[in-house]
């Protein structure tokens, strides 16, 4: 301490100098605006840098971090990309077509079997009647449809793919109207026909054939396929169209039923008309 | 002594409006700025307390600051100054020391000395001076220029003033 304040009173001079020039450094800053804003700006940019050095340092620090928590949020990112799909088609999403007045409801399911190389293909769902799937209710999957509920147990539900020589859906080609009939014709999965497209309209290659919404089984423009290539056979006034699927039928894994909650009102007209 | 301190009060204010109402308008070009006002820490006695003397340049600097508008600047470089007068002194001193009838002035101390003195002393102060004006040193070069040309102006109205002095003190005595 008396070592301290020796050394304090050596230094007095030189001390009581800095005091002064202190306050004068001080009552400039304070006072004089050209300085005091080169003064902050200088003290900024020193700061700024010295963060700038301290971030760069920590980040580097933080790599293995930051790694994770991007790779976290990358599986956020997808799982809520698939879940906006979801929402879209979820289990509780209505489709509220004022025009035509219809209801769609979506189930979503995950194929837990599936085949796409025998004549008669078949597809498991891993939801049944628990979850509401009836018969003869359409299933779509992202790029086109899939197939029609055959069978429906508590838990699962059996589907007739596309790809069963039985198969029928009412398919027209996009902007024209005209409707025909699509089924497989058994050969290549990726590939169907679509017959009864009158001969008078104009069809070319890479036209999309979609859905009629005829049937209560699917809504309206879902698509179906492409036209690969159209002939018309003799003494017929149909075109025999060659259309490639757009949904590949190899590579689904989740599906969505299609319930159509005015199936039974549009039945009961139906049948009452053809009665009379 | 009562005459002197006198002298040192009046030459203190006289110092101070001659700097800013005279020479504070001189502004040749930008680059000749006399500071003139110095002149008043030269003349203080060799046997000042150095602590007197850090106070004695603030309060100066201060006074030209308020006059001036340049709150510190005007006060840091005085204090800066002030800091290396007993140093300079030291350095500089005769072999026998410094007579303290006699005071640090151009007929007392001789040219040679006087020169080394108030050159110094006044370079110092200018070049503290600019660079706290400016408070960057992005114009390094500029400002050193124009502290050495103001510092050269200054000194050669520091001789002049030596020379009043020198004949006053001739027709005084």
């Amino acid at each position: 301490m008396s070592n301290l304040i020796k050394l304090l009173i050596r230094y007095s001079f030189f001390i009581l100098f800095l005091l002064f020039e202190l306050i004068c450094f001080f009552l400039i800053v304070q006072n004089n605006h050209y300085q005091r804003s080169s003064f902050l700006n200088l003290f900024y940019e020193t700061s700024g840098s010295i963060q700038n050095r301290y971030a760069a340092i920590t980040e580097y620090l933080n790599l293995k971090n930051i790694n994770k928590e991007l790779a976290e949020e990358n599986a956020r990112l997808k799982i809520s990309a698939l879940e906006s799909k979801m929402k879209l088609f979820g289990e509780n999403y209505l489709i509220n077509d004022t025009l035509f007045k219809q209801k769609y409801v979506y189930i979503t399911c995950k194929i837990i079997n599936n085949s796409v190389n025998k004549s008669s293909n078949y597809i498991t769902l891993d939801k049944g009647a628990l979850n509401g799937i009836e018969p003869e209710m359409g299933v779509i999957g992202p790029n086109g449809i899939i197939g029609i509920v055959k069978h429906v147990s508590p838990n699962f539900s059996t589907v007739v793919s596309v790809l069963h020589t039985n198969f029928r859906a009412s398919a027209k080609v996009k902007n024209t109207g005209f409707f025909g009939s699509c089924y497989w014709d058994g050969n290549h999965y990726q590939t169907g026909i679509v017959e009864d497209i009158p001969s008078h309209i104009k069809i070319k290659r890479g036209d999309t054939i979609i859905t009629t919404g005829y049937s209560t089984v699917f809504p309206e423009n879902i698509n179906i396929g492409t036209v690969l290539s159209f002939e018309l056979p003799p003494e017929k006034n149909f075109y025999t169209v060659k259309i490639q699927f757009t949904q590949d039928y190899k590579n689904i894994n989740y599906v969505y039923v299609v319930k159509n909650l005015l199936k039974e009102e549009i039945k009961e007209l139906e049948k009452l008309t053809e009665e009379q | 002594m009562n005459s002197n301190l006198f002298r040192y009060i009046f030459s203190f204010i006289f110092l101070i409006l001659l700097q800013s109402f005279v020479l504070n308008n001189v502004q040749l070009s930008g680059y000749l700025n006399p500071y003139l006002y110095i002149l008043f820490i030269l003349s203080l006695p060799f046997d000042i307390s150095k602590y007197a003397l850090l106070l004695l340049s603030f309060l100066l600097g201060l006074c030209v600051d308020i006059f001036l508008g340049t709150t510190g600047v005007h006060a840091s470089a005085s204090v800066f100054m002030a800091f290396f007068r007993p140093f300079i002194l030291r350095v500089i001193a005769p072999r026998e020391g410094y007579d303290t009838t006699t005071r640090p002035r151009l007929q007392d101390m001789g040219v040679k000395w006087f020169i080394i003195y108030a050159f110094t002393l006044t370079l110092l102060h200018h070049l503290f001076l600019f660079y706290t004006e400016v408070f960057r040193f992005s114009h390094f070069f500029t400002t050193l220029g124009r502290s050495i040309s103001s510092t050269l102006f200054t000194f050669i109205l520091i001789l002049i003033s030596q020379l009043f002095i020198f004949k006053k003190a001739d027709s005084k005595s």
